[in-house]
Parts: C-alpha cells; sequence; structure tokens
C-alpha cells in the first residue's frame, strides 16, 4: 500500500516538474505607455469572443498574463459565442463586467439602452494609434464609447479537395444540392440570416416583416442541404475535411488555412457583412481605471500585433497596419485593395418589434 | 405503525426553510414569469404562443419514449445477466457500470462525435472495407444514441438493485412448479422487478425529455429540443423571459403528469426506488 | 447461455467505455485534433499544469462539491430526523413532496427557476452582481438534499425505536442519545447520501450553468470549450480524473473486501 502510494506521489512530482518546463515564458516587451502598478491586487473582469485573444499557445504572447505581471491586476478572462449571449448576460443583473467587446450593431443598441460608460480616451496615451477611418462610425459617432479591437467580413471558406475549383463565387453554394451534407451555416439568428439575404438581394436592415419572412423561407429550404448550424465548432470541421463548405468570419478562414493547406476563401459577388468588434466599458463596471489601463495595453503595438496574428482578423491598429514584420502585412484577404473590395454592409440596430420578430423566426427555422 | 421518534420535530425546520425559499419560491417566481409579460401585466399570451413550439414538445417527447424504450431493452436483460454472476463480479461489475457516471457526461458525449463523425472512426474503418460513409452524426439517430448512452446508468442500477432482492426461492418454486422460462419470467421476474424498471424509466426519462446539450453535439444544432428552446430564449436576455418560463412551466406540467401515469402503474405508494 | 450472458454484458460495458477509450486515445494525441490521431504524446497532460482556467476550474468544482455535500448531508440528516417526528400526515406529505420536486423536475426547469430567484432578490437588495460562489453554492445543496433525505430516511425506519428508549431510560440527555445511539445505525444511509450528494454535485453542469455567474466550475469550463474547438487536453484532464476515480475505487474495493474477509474470520 505505501509503496503504490510513494508510486503514484513520484509520478505527480515528476509531472510537476516537467510541467514547469511547459508554463508560460514571458517577453520583453517594449511599450510605448507606462504602467503602474498602483492598481495591483484589484480584478478586472473582462468578457470577450472566444478564440479572440492571444492566449500564449504556440510561444505567442500571453495578453493577460502579460497585463497582470505589468500591473499587478488580476485578469478575470471570460468568453461568450454571440453577441447576443453576452447582451444577456449583461442585462440579466447576475453579473457584471468590466470589459466588452462586442460588435457594432450590438453596441449601438447598449448604447440607445444606456448599458455604456463613456471612455475617456484622453487617458488612453496609444489611442492615436487607431487608423482614422475607424473612427465617428455609424454606432459610435463621436467615439465616445468605443475603441476598435479589430475589424472583419465574412466570406464563404471551401475545401478545394473536396469541391472543385469552378465552385461559384456565390451564395447559391449555400443551397447547391451537390454540396448536400457538405455545408454549415451559422448558428446564431443574425449572421445566418445575413447569407439568406444577400443571397435575395434584401436589406440586412429591412425593417419589413416580409422581408424577414423572406430569408427564413429561404434558411427553411435550405437546411435539408445543411449538415449542421456551427458558430466556433468550424474550425473542427473544415480543418479535418468533416465539411466542405462554410460561410465564416475572413480572419478565422486564415488561422484554419494554417492546419489545412486544401482551404480557399473567397468573398461572395453579392456582398457580404462587415463588422467591427469595439472594446467597451459597460455602465455596471467596479474597476473603471483598470479597464483604461487594459484598453491602452491592447492598443499598444507589441500586444495589438500579437492579437492580430493570433486572431487573423483585420486590424484597426496602425501600428499593426503598418509593421512589414506583421505575418498578414498586407494580406490580400484581410487588406483588399480598393477594387476588390466586396460589396458590404453594416448591421445596424434594427427596431425592437422587428428585431424580436426574427429572432423568433430564427427558432421556427430550427424547428422546420 | 407507531413509533417513537428519536428527535424533536423541530430540527426539521432548516430545511423547511430552506426548501420553501428555494423550492417552492423560485416555482412560484417562474409562473409568475410565464403568466406576465415584460411589464408585469397579467397574460396568458405567453402559454397561448406555445402552440409555435409544439413541433419542439412533439420531437423531444418523441425522442425521449424512443431513447426510453431501447435504454429499456439493453438494460434489463444486462440487470438480469448481472444477478447471475457471483457476488463478487456483480460488485465489480456495478462499480464499472458507475464509473463512467463520474465522469463529466459532456465529454463523454461529445467523443461520440469523433466515433461518428464522416470522417470519424467508423467511416474511416468502413472506408477500409469500401464501405461508406455512412451518414451518422447529424441525425435524430445520433441525438437518441447520445440519450441512450448518457442515461443508460440509471436504468441499469434501479433494475439490478431490485432483482438482485428477488427471493432466489422463489424462482425455484416456480420451476418446482412446473413454470416454463417464459412463465417464469412473466410471472415471476417481471412483476417483482417492477418497481425498478418503473424508476428507471423516470430516471431517463425525465433527463431525457429536458436535455439540450445533446441534441446540440450529437444533432448539429438542426433540431431544436424543448430544452433547447428555452436555453435559446433565455440567451436572448430579459425580454425573453417570460416566453422561456412559459415553456419551462409546460415542461414541468409534462413531467409531473408522465410521473403521475407512471406512479400509477407502480405498486408502490408513491415512493421512488434510487 | 452463460457465454451467452457474458458476451452481452461485454458488449454493453463495450457500449459504455468506447467513448472514454476514445477519449483516453485522443489525450495521447501530437496534434491539436480529437479526429485524426499523429503521434504518441503527453505533451497535453504537461500543458494541463499550467493551464490556469482549468486549474481553477477545477478548484471550483472540488469546493463546491465538498461544500454542498457536507451542509446538505447535515441538513438533510436532520431534516430526516425531524420530518420522522412529525405526525400530521398532511404536513408530512407536504414536505415530502415539495421534497421530491428538485429530484423529479427537469434539471433546466430547477436551473432557471433558481435564476429567477436569485436575480430577484439581488434586485431587490440593488446589487449589481447577485450570481456567483454563493448562488452555485446554494443551487447545488438544494438539488442535493432530497437524495441525502431519501438515503437517510429508510435507515430510519429501520432503526429499532426501543433502543432509543432504553438509552433515554438510562440517562442518555435526547441529544447524547442520538449522538451514542441513532447516529451510528443510519450512518451508512449518511454516507451513501454524502457520496451521492458529491457525485452529483461534481458533473452537474445544467443547473451551474444557469446560477454560476463568474465562479465557474468545470463543467461550464467543458462546455464552452465544446462550443469551439475541443483540444485534447480537456481529455487529458478528464482521463486524469478517470483515473483517479479508478484507483480510488479499487482502494475501496481491498479495504472493503479485507475488512469483509477480517470479519468473516472473526466469525468463524
Amino acid at each position: 500500500m505505501k509503496k503504490i502510494l510513494s508510486l503514484l506521489l513520484s509520478i505527480c512530482l515528476c509531472f510537476w516538474l516537467c510541467g514547469c518546463e511547459y508554463a508560460y515564458k514571458y517577453f520583453d516587451l517594449d511599450l510605448k505607455a507606462n504602467y503602474s502598478q498602483e492598481l495591483k491586487g484589484t480584478t478586472l473582469t473582462v468578457y470577450n469572443w472566444g478564440e479572440y485573444i492571444s492566449d500564449g499557445s504556440d510561444q505567442t504572447i500571453d495578453v493577460n498574463a502579460e497585463f497582470e505581471r505589468l500591473t499587478g491586476i488580476k485578469v478575470n478572462y471570460l468568453t461568450f459565442e454571440s453577441n447576443e449571449t453576452m447582451y444577456s448576460q449583461i442585462k440579466s443583473g447576475g453579473v457584471t463586467y468590466d470589459i466588452i467587446i462586442p460588435s457594432d450593431y450590438m453596441i449601438e443598441r447598449l448604447i440607445k439602452e444606456n448599458e455604456l460608460r463613456e471612455i475617456d480616451t484622453k487617458k488612453l496615451s496609444n489611442y492615436n494609434l487607431i487608423d482614422q477611418k475607424y473612427k465617428n462610425i455609424f454606432f459610435d459617432p463621436q467615439n465616445k464609447y468605443s475603441v476598435p479591437f479589430s475589424v472583419g467580413m465574412v466570406g464563404i471558406i471551401y475545401n478545394a479537395a473536396q469541391v472543385s475549383q469552378d465552385i461559384p463565387n456565390s451564395w447559391s453554394v449555400l443551397w447547391d444540392e451537390k454540396y448536400k451534407d457538405k455545408t454549415l451555416n451559422f448558428n446564431n439568428p443574425r449572421d445566418a440570416f445575413m447569407t439568406a439575404q444577400m443571397y435575395l438581394g434584401l436589406d440586412l436592415n429591412s425593417t419589413n416583416k416580409n422581408d424577414w419572412d423572406k430569408a427564413a423561407n429561404l434558411l427553411k429550404k435550405g437546411k435539408d442541404n445543411l449538415q449542421s448550424y456551427v458558430m466556433d465548432e468550424v474550425y473542427g470541421k473544415m480543418e479535418t475535411g468533416e465539411a466542405a463548405i462554410a460561410p465564416y468570419y475572413a480572419g478565422d478562414y486564415l488561422t484554419m488555412y494554417d492546419t489545412n493547406q486544401d482551404l480557399r476563401f473567397f468573398y461572395p459577388q453579392e456582398g457580404t457583412n462587415i463588422f467591427i468588434d469595439s472594446v467597451c466599458i459597460p455602465k455596471s463596471c467596479k474597476n473603471y481605471e483598470a479597464a483604461l489601463m487594459y484598453i491602452n495595453f491592447l492598443l499598444e503595438p507589441e500586444i495589438a500585433t500579437a492579437n492580430a496574428e493570433y486572431i487573423g482578423y483585420a486590424s484597426p491598429n496602425k501600428a499593426v497596419v503598418n509593421n512589414p514584420d506583421y505575418c498578414y502585412y498586407e494580406n490580400e484577404i484581410l487588406y483588399p485593395n480598393q477594387k476588390d473590395i466586396p460589396k458590404v454592409q453594416y448591421y445596424h440596430d434594427i427596431p425592437d418589434d422587428v428585431r424580436m420578430y426574427y429572432e423568433m423566426l430564427w427558432c421556427d427555422v430550427k424547428l422546420h | 405503525m407507531n413509533k417513537k421518534s428519536f428527535g424533536n420535530r423541530l430540527i426539521a425546520s432548516p430545511y423547511i426553510v430552506w426548501a420553501a425559499i428555494f423550492i417552492i419560491v423560485p416555482l412560484v417566481i417562474m409562473v409568475y414569469f410565464a403568466l406576465t409579460d415584460a411589464s408585469g401585466t397579467f397574460t396568458l399570451q405567453n402559454l397561448a404562443s406555445l402552440g409555435r413550439y409544439k413541433k419542439a414538445f412533439a420531437i423531444s417527447i418523441l425522442y425521449a419514449i424512443i431513447a426510453t424504450v431501447i435504454t429499456l431493452l439493453l438494460a434489463y436483460p444486462m440487470a438480469y445477466f448481472m444477478t447471475k454472476l457471483k457476488v463478487s463480479s456483480q460488485k465489480m461489475i456495478m462499480m464499472i457500470v458507475m464509473l463512467p457516471m463520474w465522469m463529466n457526461f459532456l465529454i463523454r458525449t461529445y467523443s461520440w462525435i469523433t466515433i461518428l463523425a464522416n470522417t470519424g472512426i467508423i467511416n474511416t474503418f468502413l472506408a477500409k472495407l469500401g464501405i461508406g460513409p455512412l451518414k451518422l452524426i447529424n441525425t435524430p439517430g445520433a441525438v437518441i444514441l447520445g440519450m441512450v448512452y448518457d442515461f443508460i446508468p440509471y436504468m441499469i442500477l434501479p433494475i439490478y438493485s431490485v432483482m438482485s432482492k428477488i427471493d432466489n426461492s422463489l424462482l425455484e418454486a416456480s420451476d418446482d412448479l412446473g413454470a416454463n422460462a417464459f412463465n417464469k419470467f412473466k410471472k415471476v421476474i417481471f412483476p417483482l422487478s417492477r418497481p425498478g424498471v418503473i424508476s428507471g424509466i423516470t430516471m431517463v426519462f425525465v433527463p431525457s425529455v429536458s436535455t439540450f446539450y445533446i441534441s446540440q453535439k450529437l444533432g448539429g444544432n438542426k433540431t431544436m429540443l424543448v430544452g433547447d428552446t428555452i436555453e435559446y430564449f433565455f440567451n436572448l436576455g430579459p425580454d425573453y423571459y417570460n416566453i422561456a418560463s412559459s415553456i419551462s412551466l409546460i415542461l414541468m406540467i409534462l413531467i409531473m403528469i408522465s410521473l403521475f401515469v407512471m406512479n400509477k402503474f407502480s405498486d408502490d405508494d408513491g415512493g421512488v426506488v434510487i | 447461455m452463460k457465454f451467452l450472458s457474458r458476451f452481452y454484458i461485454g458488449l454493453i460495458l463495450f457500449f459504455l467505455y468506447a467513448p472514454v477509450l476514445v477519449m483516453i486515445v485522443f489525450s495521447f494525441n501530437s496534434s491539436s485534433s480529437v479526429w485524426v490521431f499523429e503521434e504518441f504524446s503527453t505533451k497535453w497532460y504537461l500543458g494541463l499544469l499550467s493551464d490556469s482556467t482549468m486549474l481553477t476550474a477545477l478548484k471550483h468544482t472540488l469546493i463546491i462539491a465538498v461544500l454542498s455535500a457536507l451542509i446538505s448531508t447535515v441538513l438533510g440528516t436532520a431534516a430526516a430526523v425531524g420530518i420522522m417526528a412529525i405526525r400530521n400526515k398532511l404536513a408530512n406529505r407536504l414536505i415530502m413532496g415539495a421534497t421530491n420536486i428538485p429530484m423529479m423536475n427537469a434539471d433546466i426547469v430547477t436551473g432557471i427557476s433558481l435564476m429567477l430567484l436569485f436575480i430577484f432578490i439581488g434586485k431587490l437588495f440593488g446589487m449589481t452582481e447577485s450570481l456567483g460562489f454563493a448562488t452555485v453554492l446554494i443551487a447545488h445543496i438544494t438539488f442535493n438534499l432530497p437524495y441525502v433525505i431519501l438515503s437517510v430516511m429508510p435507515k430510519l425506519k429501520q432503526t429499532d425505536a426501543n433502543l432509543h428508549e432504553a438509552a433515554l431510560d438510562l440517562g442518555c440527555t435526547p441529544v447524547k442519545a442520538f449522538f451514542k445511539v441513532i447516529l451510528p445505525s443510519i450512518s451508512t444511509g449518511i454516507m451513501t447520501g454524502m457520496i451521492m450528494a458529491f457525485t452529483l454535485s461534481l458533473d452537474d453542469f445544467v443547473i451551474s450553468y444557469f446560477t454560476c455567474g463568474h465562479y465557474q466550475t468545470l463543467p461550464i469550463i467543458i462546455y464552452n470549450m465544446t462550443k469551439k474547438s475541443v483540444t485534447p487536453d480537456t481529455y487529458a484532464l478528464s482521463t486524469l480524473i478517470f483515473i483517479v476515480i479508478f484507483v480510488l475505487l479499487i482502494f475501496y474495493n481491498m479495504i472493503s473486501s479485507k475488512n469483509e474477509a477480517k470479519t468473516t474470520k472473526r466469525r468463524v
């Protein structure tokens, strides 16, 4: 008995010692702003999309760990998978967050519902790194509530080993019987409706309920063709060849391409959705100064580059875009030339009754 | 039964207070949400609009019934054969059956994807034989399989524990009286094992009818069971608490009715064997 | 027939363990896929030790499981004894009916109703953050209690009331009589209830999902991971948990069979 116990203990010890070698090694960062330790011991709760920050895997920078070491502030990092889930958490009153990173239309809605706190950009010494073209956008015309984090467009990813190269550059592939059981679609109403709306040539922000009905009917029709509705499960399915065609965010294609070089990408000719995800501070924030510090840290050229490289989305940060060492420097998918830019539309916040109408419609699609 | 009590009934009072606050009050609040609109005024609108989700209810009940029947068919012989083993092996097998229950069911369900996927273990194997690929994942069958898999221990254990208590002399007596195997089963074994079957059925049916994870992972998010519907609405924010509560309320009533019906079938006075 | 029954048992066990086997195999995969096996590697196990999210969640899970099992055992045992003392049939039925609710009801309904209660109370007291450690603990105690009560009660019913009376006659105070006489005779029921409570709490996902706030337990983390790409590290952790429980069970079995052997020897 004792022998077995000591054997077990020594195995544990071995694991522990080996594990230390795998522990994260801090980088020698070259930072532009000064970070004090005066908020040491406080906690900052960050609520971000899944897979949306450089986390130290594969010798990348662990952004949160670096921030913790630098400032002594403990980062409580949580993730969500859709704007709506994030919204429901904010509104539930059950939990509070200090930093959230929603998309444009959701920011518009949160501002309208008075859920966001103003960000004092004068206190952000790195704020001038944000490209002028991502400022004063419709959802936050005076840049009072949000600091752009990343920018992206939706396109279609396909597997060239399974699908011939003459695949049409159109949303129609999602309804093409040729690709039955090989295609995926979004598992959230706004993006899934977008694929149908674009195909039908409808306005993404239509306030006409009939338009949403039309899109819903198309989605119902295409449901049989689909293998499944996915969010971030798309990585596994596309990388292994489980599925052959999936609409998803351009940046994620680049991440998947690293694992599977058979994957290809295009922006459909009918046009697509463009989005900006920005950092915001909710009203319920309990550690405002630390939140500002964190935002400024995210804007640091080195940190922003690490994030942009990890996430694979386009960056609104000039220090990243103009850095020739940045792995997606002048990448034509993320930063297309003026003439190659697809027709794009932003999502806007739409009136409550229409929004609730399509959120119910999505249920019908799923139940179809 | 006129037994002397061992203690004062007052020592149950902390629990009674607890049960009132954390069992009864939450249900009252849920009923309140189900019967009001977002502004808090009384309405039957939520319940009236539930017709829209009748398909979710229908599919959930159908899948849960199929899963329960399959589970019963698989578990009953298992429990029976277990009682025929040596006592020490019985203990061992019990342990082995229970062991997976200590592991996270999310992970166990997830690993079925690896087995069933188009590029998964079964289809890779079939491809080597020149067959397939079969469409296994993202089908109703996969969802039902997930239910059967996740909840089968809850069926095996109660049936086994009831069967292992059947007095062997009863079986011998029926042999002596010339009963054939079928009659022995019909007249002796099955009636005696019924309480176990009943509690097994409830313990499989209830989680199956209300699950929201299995259908998402193994059904490819394409079917929406009642559990999924509730979860979907809850994740849209407080605007939908009313509708989500009314669906939950109906689900609860449905479960209570089915338990009531099940209890009618059992000779027990309402107690459930664990 | 014998062969057939063994074969059948083997088949069911295979069904039960096939996914577990898959999980163990893929936890040793060198690539980050849980679909395609590349090479043997233990890197996920080593990586686990530096994964603070996972370890924190494990810690949370253990804290909640231990605390909720202990509290519900104390509260539930007291409740069982007290309920037995209640003579009023209607009151007794009502209490037992309420006790059955969390056990019979769907987890999702229990979880949602508790969440609505916690948020309601939070708003009543003007709290900005009503969900967290306390609420998930309360929720776990709540769904553990019925199992404790229902494992203790049958043992209480079996206990000979005369013993208790005898102890009182011999000059024990009621409290002392309880601890000296009643408690030992229901201890197996209490143990069963506690182990059951611990197990249920450890594995609970649905109720925690609605009530945990920022205090995320392991099943919640795993759920979030299965929403993206699951990497073998989750499998590695589950394999470790599996092995720990397996070893514990074997130890437990060894000890209990040793004890049995001892007692039979003594009897002989």
